[in-house]
């Protein structure tokens, strides 16, 4: 069976954004990128399942310019076969992304689709679910651990208070979460054979899709910063500070 | 204009969650509807009906809608939601799982983790992990969207809303539900508690962090955990605090060995107070407490649970 796995290119994890001085957006210029870390451990699953003898064939899509090429690359040399670039300018919206994901899958036919449960520059946590909803099938979003077998994967879910076991029928969409494994590292020799993997480039236009852009940023602002605190020197002034101080205890 | 509020609940009583929304929800001045789904419904929806600011509370009640998995419930929102201009929903995990497939059906886009509401169509959110506010005004006929908890107070009681039961569909659906494990906790809910204490990497082993719990019980404190505690398997993930676990804001918050990476700091920064205890000077949870105590946790613990 076949595994599409959707991955973004976003700000290094490690780095402490900026906001712009005209607050129009953030920084991103000369600021390191990476693959989102949620998409690693979706490729990373893709690659455990074929390696297990359930997928046999790994699809990534990426969706942005020439640049989120770099990422597909490293999902290549983690072990995806080939690569689906769809071309487009600036930032998307989950719902637009996940039409495009959709028009991707109705050439490809997959039967899982993984997607990491968030991006962590949006935050938005979205793209999978309304993937789901657009081709109707189950999803299982804050995925902990997949088993599929005889066309169905059972999925244990991270929700508020535990843990949940859900099985659905294939196809469905399933979203990573932190547990759900630990990303190989990409060996020099697989890189060099990324190279040479296949990578198609798709357009809007080529898929159909007009971008609906319905919610508008009006500014970014930086937060308000917490002001310095003071260092103690021993638990009774600690104590002393939170009891008449602070009062909180 | 009028606010459907999609019910979060146990089929005893509204989740926390919920109630904030119900505050959210009444800062855009319309009619507040709650939708509650279930196999069993009347507790929840008694509880609905209770809340200031409720309009009016319906109902759909189905041995099929027991786990309220999101690919029943949102065919059931879609059908209602007609008669909406906003859909809104606690930022839980029940939240985020059922908001952008409901969003997604409607056709229109969703916003997340919303924590102020400026008009109907204007509202704030944190991105990248809380390091930047964007200011997002969305266009969309209906706005669906899930508001951040600890961002709103939880609605009052002092309501008498009506209760019916909503004409619907239920929808079939090709998932089923296998098994829960629930963490078994007396301590307070983590995301409403009003002291929370957490331990990090540096609380050393899952037997030292009964010292943690010590000292929450002592304060009547909820218990949380950065993520290379969970990760090292000192505690369960849901006690996670961060941005890819809860985010908390009580009025007293004590990091005991956690060094204050970018991601612990998205989940409480908020706090009204902040207190680190950390042997290195250097960590950089240092740099947003109010109160830093440098030394070994292992011996400011128990003196600490011994004083206070």
């Amino acid at each position: 069976m076949k595994a599409l796995v959707a991955v973004k290119r976003v700000i290094d994890y490690n780095v402490k954004v900026r906001v712009k001085a005209d607050n129009s957006d953030v920084d991103l210029a000369n600021t390191k990128m990476s693959i989102n870390p949620f998409c690693e451990i979706a490729v990373e699953e893709a690659v455990r399942l074929k390696e297990a003898g359930v997928v046999s064939e790994i699809v990534v899509v990426s969706i942005g310019d020439k640049s989120c090429q770099e990422q597909m690359r490293y999902a290549m040399a983690l072990g995806a076969d080939r690569g689906i670039q769809v071309e487009a300018e600036g930032k998307l919206n989950s719902l637009d992304v996940a039409r495009i994901l959709a028009k991707v899958n109705e050439s490809e036919n997959a039967e899982i689709l993984l997607l990491g449960k968030q991006a962590i520059d949006s935050d938005n946590n979205q793209t999978g679910q309304m993937l789901a909803a657009l081709l109707d099938v189950p999803q299982a979003t804050f995925a902990s651990e997949v088993k599929i077998a005889d066309g169905k994967a059972q999925v244990t879910r991270e929700v508020d208070g535990g843990l949940v076991t859900v099985e659905m029928d294939l196809p469905a969409v399933i979203t990573t979460d932190l547990r759900l494994n630990e990303p190989r590292f990409a060996a020099l020799p697989k890189i060099m054979q990324a190279k040479r993997k296949p990578l198609d480039v798709k357009t809007l236009a080529d898929l159909g899709v007009e971008l609906t852009n319905s919610v508008e940023l009006i500014s970014v602002e930086t937060p308000a910063e917490r002001s310095g605190g003071i260092k103690v020197d021993s638990v009774d002034a600690l104590i002393d500070k939170l009891r008449n101080e602070a009062q909180v205890i | 204009m009028k606010t459907l509020i999609i019910a979060e609940h146990d089929s005893q009583s509204l989740k926390g969650a919920t109630l904030s929304a119900v505050t959210a929800a009444t800062k855009l001045g319309a009619p507040v509807d709650v939708l509650v789904v279930g196999s069993s419904v009347a507790a929840a929806a008694a509880q609905a009906a209770s809340v200031a600011g409720v309009d009016r509370v319906l109902t759909v009640e189905d041995s099929a809608l027991e786990h309220s998995l999101a690919e029943f419930v949102a065919p059931i929102a879609k059908q209602l939601a007609g008669d909406y201009t906003h859909v809104i929903l606690g930022a839980s995990t029940f939240g985020k799982d059922l908001a952008p497939r409901v969003a997604a059906l409607c056709g229109v886009n969703q916003l997340s983790e919303v924590i102020e509401v400026i008009d109907a169509e204007t509202f704030k959110r944190p991105i990248y992990a809380g390091n930047a506010i964007a200011t997002v005004k969305s266009s969309d006929a209906l706005k669906v969207m899930t508001v951040r908890g600890t961002a709103f107070a939880a609605a009052e009681t002092g309501g008498s809303a009506a209760v019916e039961a909503a004409s619907v569909t239920v929808p079939a659906a090709k998932v089923r539900f296998v098994g829960a494990e629930v963490s078994e906790s007396d301590r307070p809910e983590l995301e409403s508690a009003d002291i929370v204490v957490s331990g990090g990497r540096g609380v050393g082993s899952k037997e030292d962090f009964a010292k943690v719990f010590e000292l929450a019980d002592k304060l009547g404190a909820a218990v949380g955990a950065s993520r290379a505690a969970v990760d090292s398997g000192f505690v369960p993930n849901d006690m996670q605090v961060g941005q890819t676990g809860k985010m908390v804001a009580p009025k007293l918050y004590i990091a005991v060995g956690i060094s204050g990476a970018i991601q612990h700091l998205a989940g409480m920064k908020e706090s009204g107070t902040i207190v680190a205890i950390n042997k290195d000077e250097e960590a950089p949870i240092f740099n947003i407490a109010d109160y830093g105590l440098v030394g070994d946790l292992h011996d400011i613990l128990p003196e600490l649970v011994s004083k206070v």
